[in-house]
């Protein structure tokens, strides 16, 4: 072994977590550096061609508000982008983007190495160093010592990994990288509880095999979208590829029951925990038997390969069967497989030993971050790396962690559900899990958010100065609007008609009638005569502002009950063991999690609302006795 | 998801008196913004509002919907911080009994307040500074061994149809819910989208069953336990007379309520305020007679679950061995021994009876002649309000927590059938569909947060 350097920050892995933590710690000032297994995988994506999708668009929004690099790397990247869930409201609104797989890499290769006070390094770590629980640096396979104040874990799924198909097991990493088989084993020597889980992906196949006739195209949308608040549609328009639908059948099912028996997953060769939502196709049909058919998404894995991804079929089925079963599917009838589908089984922490800061709870300067924590899918495990990396840094200058509550995103909602319940299958974020989804828009994550982007040093000025000047000027419409009468005139009734609305007997304001399920800010406009010039997310600002002022009203009163008890802190050190009145359960449950506040502890299964009643009164009692 | 935690300063509602002491019961709110919610329920000479602080006003009670007075009060307004909890305080001084009372805390209920836990404004009181520190114990106390009690309490007391009949409405709901998110979340799947069309149609059923199970509670018929009262006795005592005899007097409410289990028949009857359910013991009225039928056994079985004991024993024969076995098993629980027959000669020694029961306990009716009868009514509600009948608060508490939640439901459900009806996405539908699911799980005790995202992956077949 040999001391290699001293530097402030060591982030392990290179996936989506650990470029968000390396770029959010180096850009604020602290010498950082970046070890892969490999550098070619740096923000790899080893499963699906895309990034965002319901709730998860919200992620790399937030990400981006605040000042991280995932939705400006899409931006970049993107060969097909659509806006789901339009027919919905505006809440559940979902951006997400086809990527050409291997320029996100090296775009956010080339954005790691072009960032000044970052290094990247290809190197194995084996072993985290500490000193009474405080760490002190990272060891390379290589024998180098790293000394640093703080290291942010982001290891995804390559910590003692195998995949499988049928009784083919190869111990490695995604798409055969290495694995890292010897960090697992330091961690579980500094007392770190780890979990196993199990997740998979579908086979990839060569284009000129697949016949396009017997399948549905999917187009993108001509009106982009793009996730960095920092672009304009205009400035990343470009020619889109098509992705096409096609349909599993009887055939398909026959030839998986017939094979059942060679799956690990059904011979017990697996034993992780699967996530519900990511089933292989083996698992939906065994559970779903009477689904005459599943559909799949053939999507392309970048502009300059012919790989094609076929979505919605994973399996760890053996590769003949793969090839059977793939062949029986319309398009797919001479497919030539260029890489087979497999599940992955990996170590991952019970996300319980952290903090909402992500630091582990009994280490000081070890943060976690990404799917080693146990969540699932590029864009959580980037949040997380973000933070991580944010606190890595606030950390090392004695400042109190950023933390995101439930009400500020989507992140909040994601860390606050993996650190306070723990998960017992790979979480994947859902727009149902957020309780205020209707204020955690994703058109609103830069107005949330920007502003802590800025006060950590991740915004710019010029960014901030722009979001208050787009405050402003919604402020300042939806003011005019709300004062704007409209009269009942031949104009107006025509409008009226034109959208199938009930005509008006006497002037009414603009902002009642935008309320109007039927009508909006836009197909008003020929009657609002005075309307100013605004760019286009200010007007959408306005519409939704208005439209649903009601339903945000009552929202943002629940909020307000509910920040109150979010903002009654909890002292790190408490000995819960030691409350009087606090039933058994509730003293063990909030002494392993150890809230940060009363709010945070009402979420923990196991407390109830009388133990948060004693909590209070334990808490003002102290306060006077001091 | 659900927020366990209640809120530090929502307005918290209750009576404040204890139940049946004399003819005022008040209701008591504690909260910002508590004296606006009053104004919106109270009739008089000047707004609540624009009152002074600590004075007293005379005016009614309107129930909003019905525009009926439901009782003539008097309503203290205490601003904040002078006043026990440091928070806004209305006090309504109701006139009308207690089961007036009752209603006008449904009133506030429905009107936005919440129904205040054990010690809630004690506990307020403290929190805000007010309440001396000596007795932060007390209020821990009070709280842990009352909160969850109650809760539970309110949740055991629903039985049989009853719960089964709101556990399929939030399951309804449920679905509901878990199809419209499935959709949200998965956006591209082939998930039948539902119309507008079906969640109107099941919506509005919803809605149906709702109203029914209100009407109900409404005419006082359900969500009302009360007391679970059984008459025990051997054969020729008198106990269908006696049951007779309470049925009679048009104190009964109901005979067939959903609910109640069909293999006894429950008879609830209302003394004075007091809602009391006799479990007709394999039906007394039928065949005129039990023990034979339900023997002794059996009735130990009614006995043990039982809140109330009303055991008849014939005064004109003297105590016999089956007597003596019934006795000693309810011994130690709450008991009226009623010596029917007193009309006739004397054989049965009272002494005797002094081995298992107090004094207070015995008491002498005739149901022939209709005597004695006020003397049980009187040692009925002592033992009731006195609190020596464990279950009676909380059979109270229970029944306002159900009420006002099913009120709650419906009122959420109303609201979807506006989204619906009005085009709104189907996000926002979702969100009346978690309130009625959330309230409905209030009365069942089921409430968690994986619930819905559960169902969505038993129901639908999604992912990559």
């Amino acid at each position: 072994m040999y001391e290699a350097q001293t530097i402030d920050i060591a982030v392990i892995g290179g996936g989506h977590a650990g470029c968000e933590a390396a770029l959010a710690a180096a850009r604020m000032g602290k010498n950082t550096v970046l070890f892969a297994i490999t550098l070619d995988s740096i923000a790899m994506m080893p499963c699906n061609p895309s990034i965002g999708g319901s709730s998860k668009g919200h992620l790399v929004r937030e990400i981006d508000a605040l000042g991280g690099q995932m939705g400006k790397n899409i931006d970049k990247t993107y060969i097909q982008t659509k806006m789901l869930n339009t027919g919905k409201g505006p809440a559940v609104y979902s951006l997400r983007a086809q990527a050409d797989k291997n320029k996100y890499h090296q775009e956010m290769k080339h954005t790691l190495e072009q960032t000044e006070n970052l290094q990247i390094v290809q190197a194995e770590i084996v072993e985290i160093l500490t000193e009474n629980n405080v760490v002190t640096g990272v060891v390379t396979a290589g024998g180098a010592i790293y000394r640093c104040k703080a290291v942010v874990l982001c290891m995804g799924t390559y910590m003692k990994s195998r995949c499988l198909n049928g009784n083919n097991v190869v111990e490695s990493g995604p798409n055969n990288l290495m694995p890292a088989t010897k960090l697992s084993q330091s961690l579980k020597d500094m007392g770190i509880r780890l979990f196993r889980f199990k997740t998979g992906t579908p086979a990839r196949m060569n284009k000129r095999s697949l016949d396009f006739d017997k399948m549905e195209p999917q187009y993108g949308d001509s009106d982009i979208v793009p996730f960095s608040f920092t672009n304009q549609s205009n400035d990343i328009a470009r020619e889109q590829v098509l992705c096409w639908l096609t349909y599993t059948n009887e055939k398909t099912h026959q030839v998986i029951q017939d094979n059942l028996h060679r799956s690990p997953l059904f011979s017990g060769l697996i034993e992780g925990t699967g996530p519900r939502y990511c089933p292989s196709i083996e698992d939906k049909v065994v559970r779903f038997a009477d689904k005459e058919r599943h559909q799949l998404f053939i999507e392309p894995e970048g502009e300059n390969t012919e790989e094609m991804y076929i979505q919605g079929m994973s399996s760890s089925l053996p590769e003949d069967v793969q090839i059977a079963m793939y062949r029986t599917i319309p398009g797919l009838e001479h497919c030539q497989i260029t890489r087979f589908a497999y599940a992955i089984e990996y170590d991952c922490i019970d996300a319980t030993q952290l903090k909402l800061s992500l630091e582990f709870k009994d280490f000081a300067g070890l943060f976690s971050a990404g799917q080693f924590n146990g969540s699932s899918g590029y864009e959580e495990a980037a949040a997380q790396g973000l933070i991580g990396g944010i606190n890595a840094v606030r950390y090392l200058e004695n400042k109190e962690p950023i933390i995101l509550q439930r009400s500020d995103g989507y992140i909040g909602v994601l860390i606050d559900d993996l650190i306070s319940k723990g998960t017992q299958e790979p979480y994947r974020m859902m727009t149902s899990r957020a309780e205020f989804r209707l204020l955690l828009r994703q058109d609103n994550a830069d107005q949330r958010l920007t502003p802590i982007g800025y006060e950590i040093g991740l915004i710019d000025e010029s960014r901030y100065q722009a979001l208050l000047e787009k405050q402003r000027l919604t402020e300042q419409e939806i003011n005019r609007v709300k004062k704007r009468s409209i009269a009942p005139n031949a104009k107006t009734l025509e409008v009226l008609a034109l959208h199938n609305s009930t005509p008006i007997q006497s002037g009414v304001k603009l902002s009642d009638l935008i309320k109007r399920p039927e009508l909006d800010y836009e197909k008003l406009a020929c009657l609002d005569e005075e309307r100013p010039q605004l760019p286009t997310d200010v007007k959408e600002q306005v519409n939704i502002q208005i439209k649903y002022e009601g339903y945000i009203g009552q929202q943002m009163k629940q909020v307000e009950q509910f920040q109150k008890l979010e903002n009654r802190m909890l002292p790190d050190d408490m000995d819960y063991e030691t409350i009087q009145g606090l039933r058994l359960e509730a003293r063990q449950k909030l002494n392993a999690i150890r809230p940060r506040s009363i709010g945070h502890a009402s979420r923990i299964t196991g407390v109830s609302p009388a133990d948060i009643s004693v909590l209070l009164i334990y808490m003002e009692q102290q306060k006077r006795q001091m | 998801m659900a927020i366990k935690a209640n809120g530090l300063d929502d307005i918290i509602a209750a009576i404040s008196t204890p139940l049946g002491s004399g003819g005022i019961g008040i209701v008591r709110m504690s909260g910002a913004g508590c004296i606006a919610l009053a104004d919106t329920l109270f009739q008089g000479k000047k707004k609540l509002t624009e009152k002074a602080t600590h004075t007293l006003s005379y005016g009614k009670i309107i129930d909003g919907k019905n525009a009926e007075v439901i009782d003539e009060v008097l309503v203290s307004v205490m601003k904040a911080p002078n006043t026990y909890t440091q928070e806004d305080i209305v006090e309504i001084n109701c006139h009308g009994g207690f089961l007036v009372t009752q209603r006008v805390l449904q009133t506030v209920l429905l009107a936005g307040a919440r129904l205040a836990e054990p010690g809630e404004f004690t506990k307020r009181g403290f929190l805000n500074g007010r309440i001396d520190l000596t007795q932060a114990e007390a209020i821990i106390d009070l709280i842990q061994s009352k909160t969850e009690l109650s809760r539970q309490a309110a949740v055991n007391q629903l039985e049989g149809r009853l719960k089964t009949e709101v556990r399929e409405m939030r399951n309804d709901i449920i679905d509901m819910i878990a199809s419209i998110e499935a959709v949200i979340d998965y956006p591209e799947h082939d998930v039948e989208e539902e119309t507008y069309d079906t969640m109107e149609k099941g919506t509005k059923k919803l809605l149906q069953r709702m109203e029914k199970l209100l009407s109900g509670a409404d005419r006082g018929k359900i969500l009302r336990e009360g007391l679970q009262t059984v008459i025990v006795g051997k054969p020729n005592v008198g106990k269908s007379s006696l049951l007779n005899w309470f049925l009679e007097e048009e104190r009964a409410i109901v005979t067939d309520i959903p609910g109640t289990t069909r293999d006894t028949v429950e008879e609830y009857i209302n003394i004075d305020g007091i809602p009391i359910k006799i479990v007709d013991t394999a039906g007394i009225r039928e065949t005129g007679d039990v023990v034979e039928k339900m023997g002794v056994e059996k009735s130990k079985t009614y006995a043990e679950q039982a809140d109330l004991i009303l055991m008849m024993l014939d005064a004109s024969r003297p105590l016999e061995q089956e007597d003596k076995e019934i006795l000693s098993f309810i011994q130690g629980k709450h008991t009226i021994v009623l010596l029917n027959k007193t009309d006739l000669e004397q054989k049965l020694a009272i002494s005797e009876l002094e081995q298992y029961l107090s004094k207070e306990q015995i008491l002498s009716v005739s149901v022939k002649h209709n005597t004695g009868f006020d003397a049980l009514i009187d040692a009925i509600k002592t033992m009731f309000f006195s609190g020596q009948t464990t279950t009676a608060d909380d059979a109270l508490l229970g029944n306002t927590r159900h009420k006002t939640a099913l009120f709650q439901a419906k009122e959420a459900m109303e609201r979807c059938l506006v989204t619906i009806q009005t085009r709104m996405p189907e996000d926002f539908i979702s969100m009346d569909l978690q309130d009625a699911s959330h309230a409905l799980g209030e009365i069942t005790g089921d409430v968690t947060d994986e619930e819905i995202i559960d169902r969505i992956f038993t129901k639908f077949c999604l992912g990559k």
